[in-house]
């Protein structure tokens, strides 16, 4: 190796360390621009292969801090919420928005809310959203499951 | 207590020195800042959040009370728990404070019986199972804060949100150890 190759390295390095950092960093815009894009048909295979097993997990770190299924606390109880009408448990105090949205809640329409819920929902009061894709499918694959229990 | 204080006053800082359409465009909202006040009010939003954080708050002081009353927590642990207990009420005080500052009504907690019958406290049977629940909304809470902080159009709320979140990541991490759970093994395992 001649001392020039050698003094070649540490330019090397920093071009690698930079490629690994930008990719890295590059995570973040990339979900941000997916999720824009949220129910459209690349985001339909993902919420196909939604895992019910991995989504009882992050419900229960995401989601339990406000909801459980069965009782109302933070957020409404959520067994049956697949299927349900949004806004529709009687003794919840709901915000007027959800109330009125007309939404049914299925796999796409949980998903645009579990996105961004006041872009979905303007005047909702959840405010709470799930950046990562695979995390939404797979909390949406347990709702649906838990919801055909009972 | 001064922290508190503090916190409260940095907020009104905050609101006092940008428009309601500067809020917008700083947290990357356009349209609010385009449509300025004609559009649902950017502050009553981050009210609204902090509101459902208050009603977080309430749940967490009342669910720590209902741990120490039960018996079933030894003496060791004990302290630990006011000392959790007493950082969930300086949270409930500051999100007091920035909801009247900024014009909105507090929510009020609700009753120990409601608290009782939402958390199954008539299943808990010994101090694991108290700590378990612990464990569960101090990670719940976490999160919680994690996933509303692109929702607030104020970055100082968005911080405060932040500096919450590291609070109760820190509870569920002691809360954990006393459990003997592992430490996650990846990163960023937290708000994903
Ligand atoms: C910070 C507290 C909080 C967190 C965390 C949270 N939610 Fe919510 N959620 C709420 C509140 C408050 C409402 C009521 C919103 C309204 O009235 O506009 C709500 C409403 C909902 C609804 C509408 C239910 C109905 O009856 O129409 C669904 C669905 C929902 N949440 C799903 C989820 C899921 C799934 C998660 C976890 C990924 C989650 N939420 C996390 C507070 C929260």
């Amino acid at each position: 190796m001649t001392p020039r190759q050698r003094a070649l390295h540490p330019v090397i390095w920093t071009l690698l360390l930079a490629a690994g950092l930008m990719s890295a960093f590059s995570l973040t815009p990339k979900q941000a621009g997916a999720d824009e894009a949220a129910p459209q048909a690349s985001s339909a295979g993902i919420l196909a292969r939604g895992d019910a097993l991995r989504g009882q997990t992050a419900y229960e770190s995401r989601c339990g801090g406000c909801h459980s299924l069965d009782a109302d606390r933070i957020g409404p109880r959520h067994r049956g919420v697949y299927g349900r009408k949004a806004g529709s448990i009687a003794d919840f105090d709901y915000s007027e928005a959800l109330k009125a949205s007309g939404v049914v809640w299925d796999a796409a329409s949980l998903d645009r809310w579990l996105s961004g819920p006041e872009a979905f929902i303007p005047g909702q009061r959840m405010g709470f959203s799930v950046s990562d894709a695979g995390v939404r499918a797979d909390i949406i694959a347990y709702l649906k499951q838990e919801s055909e229990r009972r | 207590m001064s922290d508190v204080v503090n916190l409260s006053r940095r907020l009104v800082v905050g609101r006092g020195f940008l428009s309601a359409a500067a809020v917008g465009l700083l947290a990357g909202a356009p349209a609010l800042a385009a449509e300025g006040k004609k559009k649902s009010d950017p502050a009553a939003a981050d009210v609204a959040i902090l509101n459902v954080a208050l009603g977080l708050e309430h749940e967490a002081i009342e669910a720590y009370q209902i741990g120490a009353e039960s018996g079933l927590v030894s003496q060791g642990v004990l302290p630990v728990a006011v000392l959790f207990q007493s950082h969930h009420k300086s949270h409930r005080d500051a999100l007091i404070n920035a909801i009247k500052q900024m014009g909105g009504s507090p929510v009020a907690a609700k009753k120990r019986a409601d608290y009782e019958k939402a958390l199954g406290v008539a299943a808990l049977k010994s101090e694991a199972d108290v700590l378990k629940l612990a464990a569960k909304l101090e990670l719940g809470a976490a999160n919680a804060y994690l996933g509303v902080i692109p929702s607030f159009m104020s970055k100082d709320l968005a911080k405060v949100s932040a500096r919450l979140a590291a609070d109760e990541t820190m509870h569920w991490t002691a809360l954990a150890q006393a459990l003997g759970q592992p430490l996650p093994q990846a990163a960023l395992t937290f708000g994903a």
